[in-house]
Parts: structure tokens; C-alpha cells; sequence
């Protein structure tokens, strides 16, 4: 992605779209003073309360800011922009790149918003931790660029919005970005192959204590990122043949 | 002109065919457009025309034949930056007032025009700074226009482009088209207003049912389906009489009616005023333009093609005169 005057554009489309920093920024952020400012000093798997819940918070605000993408894509198809789009020398890469770019924009924001909401409640990491959890939550987002992409082909814009909300809602409390589910047992299994699980986990490694992720982590991320990347080539090339 | 010192090829189509499904949109079209030629595509909806534009600006493949743009292929001339398109469907995108817009589609083109000319020219500068979403449609309609033109390119392809927008709109619309296309890129319009091909294209392509059915300079083409027809009730008449009316190409009687036929509107508004003074008892007088599309079904009746006896347009099979 050479083109930094369309990416900026990209950016600027992002961030002006009210409902998308809603969802992504200010919900979280509202969320979290109400739940973890209550429970400030509570201790959880041996994490603090309040680090617990941030990262959980950041993760369904980074995931909704991802999976807009979809939404804005879904939206573009809609309005024939797309198609208008496909007669410049932007290529299809390229497109959709600037929309996982800036999906990954308002994530980043999102991030960042909930990092110092997490300080003024007493979180406190070390730079290294800061940075590793970024860097994680940042992998552990690539899926859900990809389902974003994939559903932006799949569903019109009405349907695509009350949908986004339910998938993000429902991958992050099985996730346990609003509170841990279950300790042990048969769900925590199957929670464990979910790519949000793993996005919330950061917290785990940002405190350093049950240090780097493991294998599952990473082969669970690149399942779903492949799997999904195959679907939203499919429902791509069956979009684009239509017409 | 540039265009032609470049010394290439215009848009040659050739054999190209598209079906959906059972619908066979395009039937075999072979087309040569030379460099700097304005050419409309006229032709009812459903005639294969948005078909036709979206094959040559690569947005479908065709099931056979070939589309080459100054050369290229479709794609290759899409990604040189040397095609701009108005796509009959599509609005702006939200978020970005009009000169960002505008600036945003010309940093996806290797040589853009620059913005500010593009806005003046297409007069959209007194709202460059309104939002996408709180344009008219005529506004709309100019800034999608501007989105085309911005990229500089050698071949404009505009498909419908005055669908949207009222009469007055159309004509500020043409004005500015026809100052761009001064400067000799080669243009292909859709439209179905046969007032509009006429004005403004340098030849006309008459598209119907998936084939090209006429193609030729606009008076040729606007004498084959500008025609009209004179119907009137009279107690007493002489078709030979009738047929001497200056203009009328053609007399009919059946029981008390009769029907003249002429060619445009100027010779039926002389032949009615002929006839009238000649047949000043003449009752129930109706003048009918024939509408593009029955004229259109008309040119193609000859065709052996057997879906012709499927269209319910009454023909009245009196083609003779002016074909």
C-alpha cells in the first residue's frame, strides 16, 4: 500500500463514521470505568482485575473496529462504489488492504484509549509488557480482518449491522472479554479454539506471568485466519462474477 | 489531437457475447471505435448496452469474443490509467466532502489531472467543500462525472449518465461534456434519449435485444426512428389522395379510419396542417411519435431471429418508406 493520499482518505472515512467510534471506542471505554472501576482491586488467575478487563475491553473494541471493515465494504458494494473502484488501477489487494489498514487504525485507537483508561485505574506495565501486548493483540486480530472482508461480500449493509453487534458481542464473551467463563471442562475447550479467546489472553503475557503464548495460540489464529481467508475468496470471486 | 498521434488502435470489439443465465444480454456485437470518436450506444433498457460497457470497461468477461482498449486488454487499460468510467448505478461514498473525494480518486491514477481544474471544470467548485451525502441529483451526477475525468484518460465510457437527473440538469450536464470532449478523447455513452445521442454523439450505435441492429451518422438514424404517425377518423377519403400530403410517406385506410405515416416531426406537423386543410371534417385526430423501442423492434423484424414474433409491440410491419 504505496498510496498514502488514499489511505489517508481511508483513515479520515474511518474516523468520521460516528456509529463506528461509538461501537468501537466509546462503548468499550464506558464499559470498562463502570465494571473495573467498581472492581478495582480485585485479582483475577492472579492477573489484577482491572488489567484483565481492559485488555478485554480493548479486544471487543479492536475486534468491532476490525470487522466494520466489513460493514464499509458491504456498504461500497451496496452503493456501487466498488464497481466504480474496480475501473481505477487500485487493485483488489490494494483495496482491500487500505480497509484492513484502517480497520487496524481504529483498532490501534481503541487500544490506546483503553490503555490509559487502564492507567488512571492503576494498571501499571512496563513498556516491554505495553508493547508485547499490542504486538499480540495486533496478530490476534488478523482473523477478524479477514471475516470482516468475508462478510462485507456476504451480507447487505442492514442486515450486516445488527450482525456485526451480535458476532462481536458473542466472540467476546466467549472470549471472556467481559469476565472469565469457565476455569476448566468442556467449554473452556472449545473457547480455547476461538481466535477472541487468544485476543483477550494478551493480558496473560502483558503481565509476564504465564509467559509467551502457547502453540495453541498461534496454530488457532492461523486456522481461522486461512479458513476464513479461503471462504472470503470464494464469496469474493462469486460477487465480482455476477455483475 | 493526441489521442490519434499516439497512433494506436480505438476500441475494436469483436464476436462478444454475454449471457446470464438463459438471458443472452449480448448476441455477437463487432464494434471498431477510432480514437476521438464520440459514439453513443442507443438502445431501450435491456437492449445490452450496460452489458456491452461493462465488457469493455473490464468490469465483466465476455463468455466469447475479445475486447481490445487502444491495444490492451480491458484490465491492462484500466490499470495504465487510460479508461475513465461513469457506471449507471452508484453514488459517492460518505465521509469526504467533494474535493476530497475528488482528490482521493486522483491519487489512484498515474496521471491525474489536477483537482482544481477537474472542479472548475466540471462546476462543482462552488460546492467543493459540501459533503458527499448533501448533493442534488445533478450535483451528484457532475461530481461523478469529475470522478471519471480526473484520472485524465484517453477513453470515457458513460453509461446512462443523465439517467438521474431532471431536463435543465441534462443540458448543464451535455455543456460540460461537450468542453471535455474538445480536447479529442474518444467517448462511448449509453443513453436511450434519442435527443441526446443526436446532439451529441458523432455516430450512433442502435443497440436492441443484444445485437447492433443500425449504426451510422445521427441524421441517418434519427430519420430510421423519428417517425410518426397521423391517425384520424373520416367518412370519405382517397388513399391516393392522401398519400400526395407533402411528408407523408405512407397512407392506410381501414373502414373509417385512417393512418398517415412520416418520417420525423417536422414533416408531421406540416402533413397535419396539409391535412387538416384539405379535410376539414377529420374527427378523433391522434398523433403518435413511435417510441424508440417499437422503432428499435421494428429494425430488427427483418431479422430471421424468431424472438422478434415473441414482442407483443404491436408492429404495424409498414417498414417500407424508411428503411
Amino acid at each position: 500500500m504505496k498510496n498514502l493520499t488514499y489511505l489517508k482518505f481511508e483513515f479520515l472515512r474511518t474516523i468520521r463514521n460516528r456509529r463506528f467510534l461509538i461501537f468501537s471506542l466509546i462503548f468499550p471505554l464506558v464499559l470498562f470505568f463502570f465494571v473495573a472501576g467498581a472492581n478495582k482491586n480485585l485479582v483475577v488467575d492472579g492477573i489484577s482485575f482491572p488489567l484483565y478487563y481492559m485488555t478485554g475491553m480493548a479486544a471487543w473494541g479492536s475486534m468491532t473496529a476490525m470487522l466494520s471493515s466489513g460493514a464499509r465494504i458491504a456498504a461500497e458494494r451496496q452503493i456501487g462504489w466498488t464497481r466504480q473502484m474496480r475501473i481505477t488501477p487500485l487493485s483488489t489487494r490494494n483495496y482491500f488492504a487500505a480497509k484492513t489498514l484502517s480497520g487496524y487504525f481504529m483498532a490501534i485507537l481503541s487500544i490506546i484509549a483503553l490503555a490509559l483508561a487502564g492507567t488512571s485505574l492503576g494498571v501499571r506495565l512496563s513498556a516491554v509488557h505495553w508493547l508485547i501486548m499490542l504486538l499480540l493483540m495486533l496478530v490476534d486480530l488478523i482473523p477478524f480482518a479477514v471475516i470482516g472482508i468475508m462478510l462485507g461480500h456476504l451480507m447487505k449493509v442492514d442486515s450486516l449491522g445488527p450482525l456485526l453487534g451480535g458476532i462481536t458481542s458473542l466472540f467476546a464473551l466467549l472470549g471472556g472479554a467481559f469476565g472469565p467463563l469457565g476455569q476448566s471442562g468442556f467449554l473452556l475447550k472449545v473457547i480455547k479454539d476461538i481466535p477472541s479467546y487468544w485476543l483477550v489472553q494478551a493480558s496473560h503475557t502483558a503481565l509476564g506471568s504465564s509467559g509467551w503464548p502457547p502453540a495453541q495460540s498461534w496454530i488457532v489464529i492461523a486456522i481461522w485466519t486461512v479458513a476464513m481467508y479461503r471462504v472470503a475468496t470464494r464469496v469474493y470471486r462469486r460477487d465480482t462474477l455476477r455483475v | 489531437m493526441t489521442v490519434i498521434e499516439k497512433d494506436r488502435d480505438g476500441i475494436v470489439l469483436k464476436g462478444l457475447t454475454k449471457s446470464f443465465g438463459a438471458v443472452r444480454a449480448v448476441r455477437g456485437i463487432d464494434l471498431t471505435i477510432k480514437p476521438g470518436e464520440i459514439v453513443a450506444l442507443l438502445g431501450p433498457n435491456g437492449a445490452g448496452k450496460t452489458t456491452t460497457t461493462d465488457m469493455i470497461l473490464g468490469l465483466s468477461r465476455p463468455d466469447k469474443g475479445t475486447v481490445t482498449v487502444f491495444g490492451l486488454s480491458p484490465s491492462d487499460a484500466v490499470k495504465a490509467g487510460d479508461v475513465g468510467g461513469m457506471l449507471q448505478t452508484g453514488t459517492l461514498v460518505q465521509y469526504l466532502n467533494v474535493r476530497e473525494l475528488i482528490t482521493m480518486v486522483a491519487s489512484l491514477y498515474p496521471h491525474p489531472r489536477d483537482v482544481d481544474e477537474v472542479l472548475k471544470q466540471t462546476g462543482i467548485k462552488e460546492f467543493a467543500t459540501r459533503s458527499t451525502t448533501k448533493l442534488s441529483g445533478g450535483q451528484t451526477q457532475r461530481v461523478r462525472f469529475a470522478v471519471a475525468l480526473v484520472a485524465d484518460p484517453d477513453l470515457l465510457v458513460l453509461d446512462e449518465p443523465t439517467a438521474a437527473i431532471d431536463v435543465e440538469g441534462r443540458r448543464d450536464f451535455w455543456t460540460i461534456m461537450r468542453e471535455v470532449t474538445a480536447e479529442g478523447k474518444t467517448v462511448i455513452f449509453a443513453t436511450h434519449y434519442l435527443e441526446e445521442a443526436d446532439s451529441y454523439a458523432d455516430r450512433i450505435v442502435v443497440m436492441a435485444r443484444g445485437s447492433i441492429v443500425a449504426d451510422g451518422p445521427p441524421n441517418e438514424i434519427k430519420a430510421r426512428v423519428g417517425r410518426r404517425t397521423i391517425r384520424a377518423t373520416l367518412a370519405v377519403a382517397d388513399v391516393a389522395d392522401l398519400s400526395t400530403i407533402t411528408g407523408v410517406s405512407k397512407a392506410e385506410r381501414h373502414g373509417e379510419g385512417v393512418t398517415l405515416s412520416c418520417l420525423d416531426v417536422d414533416t408531421s406537423d406540416n402533413a397535419l396542417r396539409e391535412f387538416l386543410t384539405r379535410y376539414p371534417d377529420a374527427r378523433d385526430i391522434e398523433v403518435r411519435g413511435v417510441g424508440l423501442e417499437e422503432a428499435f423492434l421494428e429494425l430488427t423484424a427483418d431479422d430471421e431471429d424468431d424472438v422478434a414474433t415473441e414482442q407483443h409491440h404491436g408492429s404495424s410491419g409498414s417498414t417500407e418508406g424508411w428503411a
